[in-house]
């Protein structure tokens, strides 16, 4: 892909500083710790509010010793569903797509444990938290309903958000007929805990009808607006600042019951109120993965190749929303098979509703359709890669449009290369290392769409040459800081020391949501939308003032390079930004821009990114402890703003995959309804040492069609595939199939 | 009872009296002294994002009742760049990408510069990483972190051998 090319609006190029590896923006803050979250605010005369957890999942509170929490010294107020100030907006009421029923004490109902019944503001935090304490609620308890068998399994009405339920293209039955083989997958998840390292947090402060909300937040202007309906107040009259966020992965984007009473306490107290969730409070009201039980049923012909593809799930939801976990959607746009079906259901729990967490649906459901595919090269006798190349589909399986781009081929013969997959003997438990430990190897592919949302920008030249930038864009790790401002600079035509990149607050134009790996590509778009029209307008400037070097070459005629306008045709004409905007009088000029996909497009292209990942486990063959000694994974995205930050993202997502093969879920008390491991020594995810070698490698993949930019997403692409390709290694070393995730040594206990 | 307990932070004296005898070494940097470098991330003790030094060891600072530190000398995020100056840790940590969010961070790279003073890790990977397991990324941003402990390890070792030589 060639490092710069001229973009259809003429002007400016992508590429000086797109596609460069630079290292953070918010480094320095970030290692000398002046980069401030939402907690580290501590505005005068602050209070603390900790909020009462449920100890039961089901049934009502009865009492609570309101007196004894208000006793305490230090303790100012304490809030249960009696003294609860009203809100403007029920929090039982869906008044968005994206709002979940939440809990701020309009009852005194309890739907899960871990939910708050009770707010306890005090002095300090250590006087909330003992006022919380003291609270001591008694129960009625109702039997809690958790676990697959246990739930009431109902016809969901979407999946994830506003997804299909159910899918069918072909002749399954057909399908089936023409098979020589059949197999049959199933697989079970469990729930996820998104677990970001900052806990949810919120500091409020009121100023008459103004609210300042320092609050980690994946989308700030559209929980600006949803925060405001709380209070009946108009969106613009708060401001919502999430600077830097301690990790999001789906779980900071919409208002939670806890944050809106501390909002309700600072306005009911007149004063600034902080609330920071406690680690066990971060397995309740802040959403999760939802469970799957899912089957997937290929039938292959004699050339190995699919002739139906039938992927099942039943997911978690809680008995009071919903959010279906689309573990089945991960199999349309894969693998090619004349016959595709799939069909979820929901089973109702006494959990908190599930919410988007890093690849909804395609995390767990990559995870079966890999263990799957893998069976099916089994049962045909082909290496698992060599099956993967024959299924390979040319244009989208679902829809039957064409790929806007896809390297997956060049991915697979990458990844492959580097791993050394070559001398992969076929039969499973054949290889040993020098310790005697059974050594498996194992593939899967990933898969991601390639969304794009609605952003805004403006771009500001001044008369010194150097520029303003602004989109309300959320850096939640995933190091939009950086990739924003380097496509922002290039879209002024300016190094990217010379611009000022303003994003993090409501106040900025709304840069979108940071989520479903679309927010480079939306809030970039916008951003170098707004550049280039700032530069188009100078160059209307320049181009038609006799005075210029430039004048007459026609606004096409001119490029924007390093500040300087310079003929297309001809290097020796050129004038810096700084010189065009003296002589037109001018101090500033503004752009603006937006970023979005036009429906067309999607209409003509199906966009995803791909990937294949490589994996190598170690099993103990006494006591079948796994390690995952290598991680290989090979990614095609469209244009790669930020190679080293993409490959952050990338090895970080194939953690997440480790993490899901190996390590983590929640573990409820069947008879309670209580989770048993809510904390981190109980909730398991990888350490440093879990993951000794993890290596991601970037595919060059030019998509034209994709957006402007050529930019898709990697921030959760990793993760698909690498579950998978870490079962299948698994089976490659003991001959054992994965059937549930995470896979525990008992299930390879012979 | 009134207490007052004094502290040693990063080379500033602190006496800080504490009507509370609950309160955390982390809460009393975070909430009273108004260090907030210092990360809370599950207050238990399983996370190491509180880590600071205290008398030149790492340490866990959640766990740390601040009764207990009357008269330590403590290390936190803060106190490790020299000014304008990157403590070779931290300047590694950027290099090599050595995280994503940043919550971990000051708890990863505290604990880092302690693992390096224990001296027993030395440039081995593996060790470096089991020595930097009680610090948890959920970003996942473990190779750049090993990778940087590599190389600041490196890096001071050199220095360390210049200064003697000279």
């Amino acid at each position: 892909m060639p490092d710069t090319i001229l973009m259809p609006a003429g002007h400016v190029r992508l590429g000086s500083n797109a596609g460069q590896p630079m290292t953070r923006r918010d480094g320095i803050a970030k290692v000398t710790g002046a980069a401030t979250y939402a907690a580290d605010n501590r505005p005068d005369r602050l209070l603390y509010a900790v909020y009462a957890s449920a100890g039961i999942a089901r049934g009502r509170v009865a009492k609570l010793d309101v007196d004894t929490a208000r006793a305490h010294p230090g303790v100012v107020e304490v809030y249960t569903p009696e003294n609860r100030p009203a809100l403007e907006q029920d929090p039982d009421e869906k008044f968005h797509m994206f709002a979940w029923r939440t809990e701020a004490l309009q009852n005194d109902s309890v739907r899960y444990a871990n939910q708050p019944v009770a707010l306890v503001v005090a002095e300090t935090l250590e006087a909330a938290t003992e006022g919380a304490r003291l609270l001591s609620p008694e129960y009625e308890e109702q039997p809690a309903r958790i676990g697959f068998d246990n739930g009431e399994i109902y016809e969901p009405g979407s999946t994830g958000i506003g997804g299909a339920v159910t899918f069918s293209k072909g002749d399954i039955e057909a399908g089936r007929k023409a098979a020589v083989r059949t197999t049959e997958t199933h697989i079970d998840t469990p729930l996820q805990y998104h677990n970001a390292m900052e806990p949810h947090a919120a500091v409020a402060e009121w100023d008459g009808d103004l609210l300042t909300l320092d609050c980690p937040n994946q989308a700030l202007v559209m929980a600006r607006d949803m925060f405001a309906k709380y209070f009946g107040i108009p969106g613009e009259n708060i401001t919502l600042r999430s600077p830097y966020l301690g990790g999001g992965f789906g779980s900071k984007a919409i208002p939670i019951g806890p944050y809106i009473l501390a909002i309700l306490a600072a306005r009911e107290l007149d004063r600034p109120v902080k609330i920071a969730l406690r680690r066990d409070q971060m397995f309740g009201p802040v959403g999760h993965r939802g469970g799957t039980r899912q089957v997937v049923k290929l039938g292959t012909n004699a050339d190995g190749q699919l002739t139906a593809l039938e992927h099942n799930a039943t997911s978690t939801t809680s008995s009071f929303d919903e959010f279906i976990e689309g573990a089945g959607n991960a199999s349309h746009n894969l693998y090619a098979s004349p016959a595709i079906s799939t069909a979820h259901k929901g089973v109702r729990m006494d959990t908190g509703t599930p919410g988007p967490m890093r690849a909804p649906g395609e995390a767990s459901g990559s995870a079966a359709l890999e263990c799957a595919m893998d069976e099916a090269a089994e049962a045909a006798g082909l290496d698992p890669l060599e099956f993967r190349l024959r299924n390979y589909s040319e244009t989208d399986p679902a829809s039957g449009k064409p790929f806007s781009s896809k390297a997956l081929r060049e991915c697979y013969a990458e990844g492959a290369k580097r791993f050394g997959w070559a001398t992969r003997p076929l039969e499973p438990g054949t290889m040993r290392d020098e310790n005697g430990h059974l050594v498996g190897w194992g593939v899967g592919t990933s898969l991601f769409p390639a969304p794009m949302f609605q952003a805004l920008a403006t771009a500001t030249l001044r008369a010194d040459g150097t520029a303003t930038v602004a989109t309300g864009g959320v850096d939640m790790g995933q190091g939009a800081w950086t990739a924003l401002a380097q496509i922002a600079a290039d879209g002024l035509g300016l190094p990217a020391e010379r611009v000022e990149f303003l994003a993090g607050t409501s106040l900025q134009p709304d840069g979108g949501v940071a989520g479903g790996s679309g927010h480079t590509a939306t809030a970039g778009g916008a951003l170098f939308a707004a550049g280039s029209d700032a530069i188009r307008q100078l160059a209307e400037l320049a181009t038609n003032d006799p005075d210029s070097p430039l004048f007459g070459a026609g606004n096409a005629g001119v490029e924007a390079r390093d500040g300087r306008l310079c003929a297309a045709d001809d290097d020796s004409r050129s004038e810096a930004y700084e010189d065009i905007l003296a002589r037109a009088g001018l101090t500033a000029l503004e752009g603006s821009g937006t970023g979005g996909r036009d429906p067309s497009i999607g209409e003509q292209w199906a966009m995803f990114s791909h990937g294949a990942v490589f994996a190598e486990v170690k099993v103990d063959p006494e006591l079948y402890q796994i390690r995952v000694t290598r991680l290989v994974g090979a990614f095609a995205a469209g244009r790669i703003i930020n190679p080293k930050l993409a490959q952050s993202q990338l090895t970080g997502g194939m953690i997440w995959g480790l993490s899901s093969a190996l390590h983590e879920e929640g573990i409820h008390d069947l008879r309670s309804g209580r989770l048993v491991n809510g904390d981190f020594a109980g909730y398991h995810i990888p350490v440093n040492a879990d993951a000794p070698s993890v290596e991601a490698l970037l595919i060059d993949e030019e998509d034209p069609y994709v957006n402007t930019l050529g930019v898709k997403g990697v921030g959760e692409l990793g993760i698909t595939g690498t579950v998978g390709a870490i079962a299948n290694a698994v089976w490659h070393a003991t001959g054992t199939r994965v059937r549930s995730f995470p896979i525990h040594i008992s299930a390879l206990l012979k | 009872m009134p207490l007052s307990i004094s502290l040693t932070v990063n080379g500033d004296r602190h006496d800080v009296p504490l009507e509370d005898a609950r309160a955390t070494l982390l809460d009393v940097l975070r909430e009273r002294i108004g260090l907030t470098g210092t990360k809370k991330g599950c207050d238990r003790g399983q996370c190491g994002a509180c880590t600071v030094l205290v008398d030149g060891r790492r340490v866990n600072s959640c766990l740390s009742l601040a009764m207990s530190m009357d008269g330590a000398d403590v290390t936190t995020i803060e106190g490790l760049a020299q000014g304008e100056d990157l403590h070779p840790v931290q300047a590694a940590f950027i290099e090599h990408d050595g995280f994503q969010c940043g919550y971990c961070t000051p708890g990863q790279i505290m604990s880092a510069v302690g693992l390096i003073a224990e001296g027993e890790a030395g440039d081995d990977p593996e060790r470096i990483r089991e020595g930097m397991s009680g610090n948890l990324c959920r970003c996942a941003a473990y190779p750049g972190i090993t990778a940087a402990v590599i190389d600041a390890q490196r890096r001071m070792a050199e220095a360390e051998d210049e200064r003697k030589r000279a």
